[in-house]
């Protein structure tokens, strides 16, 4: 079996980009009030092929529950491995909301990148691409599916 | 094993039956789960199920099937995702799957108490506290009752000891599993132990991207059980070369949408399967019933706290600090403690005040203490209490041993006195070894060994005038257990018997304030203080707290302070008293058959279990008379209730009459029915002088012989019941 090993202290595989280039978006998830036990949320953003380009955020405590973000690990089942180092934190429970600032380099935004959502709550729901949002310099918000309840990009 | 055993009780008992509540009301869950879930529709395939399911729900992302065997599918239904719960058989939605918040709530309180991590260490700590205290109470339970053989026999003691023992009894294997289970589960969340899971996650594999097939049609989901499901989860739409996900109970497959081939299977180890075991003994996620009961059985915990405090606080407040206590090498005078539940150190005061007020220098220590020499000392006290089977009480366990390695006694002379409860069939057995161990060194008894039955201050005063003839000074020992406050009692009626047979003996009933006494039943005691005397005499109440009147029985005792008091006490007038429950002494639960044997003023708490006997089990009355004319205590009464069914029968033996006897002579005439009647499970009550126990019990032994029993082995069961003074 093919195992993914998400390297947290290891240093970025990612060329950062350079600050001149990149623009701080802030990428605001409100979940719904939902009774049951803090969700898991992994915030990833494609490219306009569709193909997965990089991890914005992973919420939730243990390794071994990611693979219940079914979209997210769809996306990085192809990847030799992927860094997600300085980017995860504890789960997020019903009626809160997940704010994640990135540094994205200019060239990503208004090129049909899209910024996805999947949620996964224990003896609950897991959905794939619960809410999305396209990574344009408008910004704006997006209804979730599932957990979701908004899902808002500024720039 | 009991220091051990109080100090998790009490370091731990707020978490433990906090853990012990949330857990019994978590183990309705999978009973209400069971109660509401559709059929289980065993029989089917996961392929047919997926078949209906997707029929029905053409959105259908997963399906899930909890152990209790709800089916729950997760669907997507423009643009919302939605959950229902549906029937395995149809694929009809049932109703939308609405997880019980409150269940939620519990589990997260009970699993962290919303603490997180730290949540999770206390109640793993919880846990091995509860599995520590489980196990060091079974030994101080085997230690208490005498052995192993015993374990199983009637509880002793108070209300809270024995409501502790017969709920730790009952508790114990359910609690065991409980906490052993739940420790385990701790353990895996810490990473003590693994469980069998990866730490990471898997990643899907591929499809082979051809056009999909009908599901029921799919191979790999059929051959899968729907009993064994636990979770499927179906190719995104529009995507060919994604695949089914299955999780089975036996382990993780890939299945193609197209051929149906099992693309790749993993099964779950042996490790997985365990904690799965465990899991489901701990949650009773599947065995519903068994959740239940262990849920049930965790409700003693709290109980078990409750009463383990009480105890404690007993047995604390019942050791007192020794005043003015000289240092061993100082002393003259040497007071060995051996005590369990505290009350002897309370005698060792009295005795430590008495010595030191007539000038003695006097130590006191545990006999688990006592040295080998002392430098001064030439007289040593032993104080004991004996327990179970003749065993050492707690402080003094390791006495024996320690003066089995002496070559000569450390002091010359000694004197042993030993506390207990004649209804022990060893009774004070302890006392006698260390007796016997002492002078077997060279020590020389100054005061023949002596035994205090229920903590009698008469038998204790006078083993101190024993005591101060030797010493050649005056022992005062006026030993006050501590008692409850006193209430007034109006004396309201007296009817005096036995004048002409000189055994004056009088029927007192008292009226019941409305508070400050207490619920009391017959045969639980009322201690009586005298004006003039701060000791209480005790009398066995012939009637309970429902009959509205306290009634007991006096036999005038000349010189006896109280008797003469309570003779002389006219209606209208009161006396200083307190109830003090006699557990001990009563019929055990069940209609088992009861024979009730007592004399004179012992009458009392027999004819008050007659008079309580509403339930008509059978009843035997052995009624010790001297003249029918003149002492027939409640003849009359307990005539009437034979014929109410209440007494089965009623025999008085008069002593006086021609061709008369005693009670013991009534029973030997009668043995064959009497043997029946223990054969059949009697228990037996008997009340009276010291003299009329030792003779009824010879009989009752001659009796039993044929079947190889004695009123010792009776005893021990708690059939065998002597309430003698």
């Amino acid at each position: 079996m093919k195992k993914i090993v998400l390297l947290l202290l290891s240093a970025t595989a990612l060329v950062t980009p350079s600050l001149a280039f990149a623009r701080e978006v802030t990428i605001e998830t409100r979940l719904i009030n939902y009774s049951g036990n803090a969700a898991y949320l992994a915030v990833y953003l494609t490219k306009a092929d569709g193909s997965y380009d990089q991890t914005l955020w992973l919420a939730g405590q243990k390794q071994r529950y990611f693979g219940a973000l079914r979209g997210w690990v769809k996306a990085i089942a192809n990847e030799a491995q992927i860094s997600v180092d300085g980017i995860t934190g504890a789960s997020v429970g019903g009626g809160q909301m997940l704010q994640v600032k990135a540094d994205l380099a200019d060239s990503l935004i208004d090129a049909g990148y899209v910024i996805h959502v999947d949620t996964a709550v224990e003896h609950g729901g897991e959905y794939a691409d619960d809410a999305t949002i396209p990574l344009t310099s408008t910004g704006g918000s997006a209804q979730g599916t599932g957990y979701v309840s908004t899902l808002s990009l500024s720039l | 094993m009991r220091r051990i055993h109080s100090f998790f009780g009490l370091g731990a008992f707020v978490f433990i039956s906090f853990m012990a509540i949330t857990g019994a009301l978590l183990s309705l869950q999978p009973a209400i789960d069971a109660v509401t879930s559709a059929p289980s529709a065993a029989g089917q395939t996961v392929a047919e199920l997926a078949a209906k399911v997707s029929a029905t729900l053409p959105g259908v992302e997963r399906v899930t099937r909890s152990a209790s065997g709800q089916v729950v599918a997760y669907y997507s239904d423009t643009g919302a995702r939605l959950s229902a719960v549906v029937d395995p058989a149809s694929g009809a939605v049932i109703a939308p799957y609405q997880p019980s918040g409150f269940f939620t709530f519990l589990t997260e309180l009970h699993r962290s108490l919303f603490l997180g991590a730290n949540g999770h260490i206390v109640s793993g700590i919880a846990a091995i506290a509860m599995v520590v205290l489980a196990l060091s109470g079974l030994l101080v339970l085997v230690h208490r009752m005498g052995g192993w053989r015993y374990l199983l026999q009637p509880a002793r003691g108070t209300l809270s000891q024995r409501w502790h023992t017969d709920l730790a009894r009952i508790g114990m294997v359910a609690l065991c599993i409980t906490a052993l289970s739940g420790a385990y589960m701790s353990a895996v969340n810490f990473g003590f132990v693994g469980d069998g899971e990866a730490t990471g996650f898997s990643l899907p594999v591929s499809g082979s991207g051809a056009t999909p097939a009908p599901i029921g049609t799919l191979e790999g989901l059929a051959e899968s059980s729907i009993r064994d499901l636990r979770e499927l989860v179906f190719p995104a739409v529009g995507d060919t070369s994604d695949v089914f996900t299955l999780t089975t109970h036996q382990g993780l497959g890939y299945i193609d949408q197209a051929t149906g081939e099992i693309l790749k299977f993993t099964a779950n180890s042996g490790l997985k399967q365990l904690y799965e075991a465990i899991y489901m003994l701990h949650t009773g996620d599947g065995i519903w019933w068994l959740g239940l009961v262990l849920g049930l059985m965790a409700l003693c915990v709290p109980a078990l706290g409750v009463t383990g405090v009480v105890i404690w606080a007993r047995r604390r407040a019942n050791t007192p600090k020794i005043r003015d206590n000289v240092r061993a090498p100082d002393a003259d005078t040497v007071i060995l403690v051996g005590s369990e539940g505290g009350s002897t150190w309370g005698f060792a005061e009295t005795l430590h005040r008495a010595l030191t007020e007539a000038g003695r220098k006097v130590h006191v220590a545990a006999m688990n203490d006592i040295g080998p020499h002392y430098a001064k000392a030439t007289r040593m006290l032993v104080l004991t209490a004996t327990y179970g089977e003749g065993t050492a009480p707690a402080s003094a366990g390791k006495f024996l041993a320690r003066v089995g390695k002496l070559q000569r006694t450390p002091v010359e002379e000694i004197a042993v006195l030993g506390f207990g409860d004649r209804n022990f069939p060893h009774f004070c057995g302890f006392a006698e070894d260390v007796e016997a161990a002492l002078t077997a060194i060279g020590a020389r008894t100054i005061v023949p060994y002596t035994t205090i039955d229920r903590q009698s201050p008469q038998d204790f005063a006078a083993w101190g005038r024993a005591l101060g003839q030797q010493m050649h000074h005056p022992v005062e020992l006026v030993h006050v257990p501590r008692h409850p406050k006193t209430i007034g009692l109006e004396l309201i009626a007296r009817d005096d018997y036995g004048i002409e047979v000189q055994a004056p003996t009088v029927v007192l009933r008292f009226a019941v304030p409305r508070r400050g006494l207490g619920k009391f039943t017959a045969g639980d005691l009322v201690g009586i203080v005298p004006p003039g005397s701060t000791l209480p005499r005790f009398y066995s109440l012939a009637s309970g707290s429902e009959d509205g009147v306290l009634e007991i029985c006096v036999r005038k005792f000349t010189g006896g302070l109280c008797s003469e008091f309570l003779h002389g006490l006219e209606p209208g007038q009161t006396v200083e008293a307190f109830i003090r429950p006699n557990p001990e002494f009563r019929p055990s639960h069940g209609s088992k058959p009861v024979i009730l044997v007592g004399a004179g003023a012992g009458v009392a708490p027999l004819v008050g279990f007659v008079r309580a006997n509403h339930r008509h089990r059978p009843m035997h009355l052995l009624l010790g008379v001297r003249d029918a004319q003149s002492d027939f205590l409640y003849g009359a009464e307990m005539v009437a209730a034979q014929r109410d069914g209440r007494l089965t029968s009623l025999q008085p033996v008069f002593s006086r009459a021609a061709g008369g006897g005693y009670v013991q002579d009534r029973i030997r005439d009668q043995a064959d029915a009497v043997r029946d009647l223990i054969a059949s499970g009697a228990q037996i009550l008997v009340c009276g002088s010291r003299d009329m126990a030792s003779g009824v019990r010879e009989a009752i032994d001659e009796c039993l012989a044929p079947l190889g029993l004695s009123s010792d082995d009776l005893k021990q069961k708690g059939r065998y019941l002597e309430d003698a003074y």
